[in-house]
């Protein structure tokens, strides 16, 4: 037995559940036809049963579009969609700018990062509190472990425009009470109890309904991933149209230098 | 035994006894690269071996190395620089940082596109001004593309009005290094191109001219380009998210609420 031998097994074909390509005849999709079988779902709803294999409702899915809908702003300031407003700017192809942007929307204080931080401490909070567990402990352990409570809190301000809408829209669709929502906002609630001046945010309200959704951390990111794709692109676009290189032009005037002073460089020729 | 085959003439691997997966041997263009390369060969061999195939001369490689130097970083005004920094500013992924800063840095402003065009154009006009004038002249190429209709004569800042100090030294510096033609031929008759062009020269002008003469092809070029400058984005991406993103510019926006439809 070789240490080599996993990969000799696994070298040129793969065995897979997901799918496959046939040139010319068919292509199987979660051992679904995708052209016959599949061909009447929205795109969001083969989105999510890419991810899950699981079906959903028309009213989670409707609740799922509302996830990335309320969080597609165009504004070119935000970090990510800053990216794409550059890339065309800087006169670069829609697709490397948003692609490029929504790798950057894996950030640590908001997106990715912090969502699916925010899916594991409430997925995990409710576990505990059913297991015994007090809300107390859980705060503080999740403090320890993250120096952080992923979800509560914002940068810029430290209220969500979003999450008003988003449970109203929960509400209509009869959405609003499932157990991990009715915890997020307990959980608002003794964080302001406790002196912490932290408002959920729409990570912790998406990572939430995600979990009541069914969704795993891990399925919820991938779920996550376009949420901000929608702003992106007028971002790209109007910088587009702008001349060239005139989307926040940086002046010497803008860097504020706090290194070293000037120095000679090792062996350079004195004038 | 596979029948499936990664044709390269770049890399051969011999294997080492009874583990096809285990490398004993690597060899670049014919080189052994740790056996005999390592500890001998500079970086900018490295490159140019990998590239062209051959080792570089010592005046080619020592010019790569100066044009790598003064492409390493494009400062934090540049807005490849500007695109690693917003990766992280927010404690995005090293990988996003980097991925920012080359889809940014790809582009006709200045990026890897504009070398590629700066490329094409050395290799329709050489040394012969009439031709570049030609050029300047000539209309962009309007066939459909997935990049945008070149706005400026490629190679040339359009927002400047006087070629910038760092874009004069490079090119005084490699105009010295190289074995020719391109950088020599661009110092003597920078004057005359820049009046052609209604432009000063630009970094991406010398830059492209550097790397022709170090016989890349347009494409090479582009590459090394968006490579060469990824030093610079790294660095500052890591300065910024050690910074809390409040020291960061968020900027301002005055909105128009007119609707489209509407106009």
């Amino acid at each position: 037995m070789s240490n080599a031998d996993l990969l000799r097994q696994n070298a040129d074909t793969l065995k897979s559940r997901m799918g496959a390509f046939f040139p010319g005849e068919r292509t199987i999709f979660r051992s679904y036809d995708l052209h016959a079988d599949l061909k009447e779902m929205s795109w969001i709803e083969l989105y999510v049963f890419g991810i899950t294999g699981r079906r959903h409702t028309p009213e989670q899915l409707r609740l799922m579009n509302a996830l990335w809908v309320f969080t597609s702003y165009p504004d070119p300031r935000l970090w990510n969609n800053r990216v794409a407003a550059l890339a065309g700017s800087a006169r670069s192809t829609g697709n490397l700018g948003v692609s490029a942007a929504l790798a950057v929307s894996e950030a640590h204080i908001y997106g990715r990062g912090n969502g699916i931080q925010a899916s594991h401490f409430i997925i995990n909070t409710r576990k505990q509190l059913e297991a015994g567990g007090n809300m107390a402990d859980c705060v503080r352990d999740e403090m320890a472990r993250h120096g952080r409570i992923a979800g509560y809190g914002r940068p810029l301000i430290n209220a969500d425009e979003r999450n008003g809408p988003l449970m109203e829209l929960a509400r209509e669709l009869g959405l609003d009470a499932g157990p991990h929502v009715e915890l997020a906002h307990t959980l608002e609630r003794f964080l302001l109890d406790s002196g912490r001046n932290l408002r959920m945010n729409y990570g912790g309200l998406a990572a939430a309904f995600n979990a009541d959704l069914g969704l795993s951390p891990q399925e919820a990111y991938h779920f996550m991933f376009p949420a901000f794709l929608a702003g992106m692109q007028p971002c790209f676009i109007e910088a587009r149209r702008r001349p060239e290189g005139t989307l926040y032009p940086l002046a010497t005037s803008h860097l504020l230098y706090e290194g070293v002073p000037a120095r000679r460089w090792p062996g350079a020729i004195e004038d | 035994m596979s029948n499936e085959f990664v044709r390269t003439k770049i890399w051969h691997e011999e294997p080492e006894s009874g583990n096809t997966f285990a490398t004993r041997v690597a060899r670049c263009h014919g080189y052994d690269v740790y056996g005999e390369m390592l500890g001998k060969a500079r970086w900018v061999e490295m490159l140019y071996l990998l590239f062209r195939g051959e080792v570089p001369s010592t005046a080619e490689a020592d010019l790569l190395e100066a044009l790598a130097v003064a492409l390493a970083n494009p400062g934090p005004r540049d807005v490849s620089v500007h695109a690693a920094m917003c990766g992280g500013v927010g404690g995005s992924p090293s990988a996003a940082c980097l991925v920012a800063a080359l889809a940014v840095g790809a582009g006709e402003l200045g990026g890897g596109r504009e070398i590629f065009m700066s490329m094409e154009f050395w290799n329709a006009c050489g040394t012969d001004l009439k031709a570049w004038q030609s050029k300047f002249d000539t209309t962009a190429d309007t066939k459909a593309s997935i990049w945008p209709v070149p706005e400026h004569p490629v190679g040339f800042d359009c927002h400047g009005d006087t070629i910038a100090m760092p874009v004069l030294q490079t090119l005084a510096c490699l105009a010295k290094l190289s074995p020719g033609p391109r950088l020599p031929w661009l110092a003597e008759n920078r004057a005359a191109l820049e009046k052609g062009a209604g432009f000063p020269l630009a970094f991406s002008g010398v830059a492209a001219a550097a790397l022709a003469d170090l016989g890349f092809l347009p494409e090479q070029g582009e590459m090394l380009h968006m490579l060469l400058r990824l030093p610079g984005a790294a660095a500052h991406a890591l300065e910024q998210r050690h910074h809390s993103y409040k020291k960061f510019p968020f900027f301002s926006i005055e909105l128009d609420t007119s609707r489209e439809e509407d106009a």
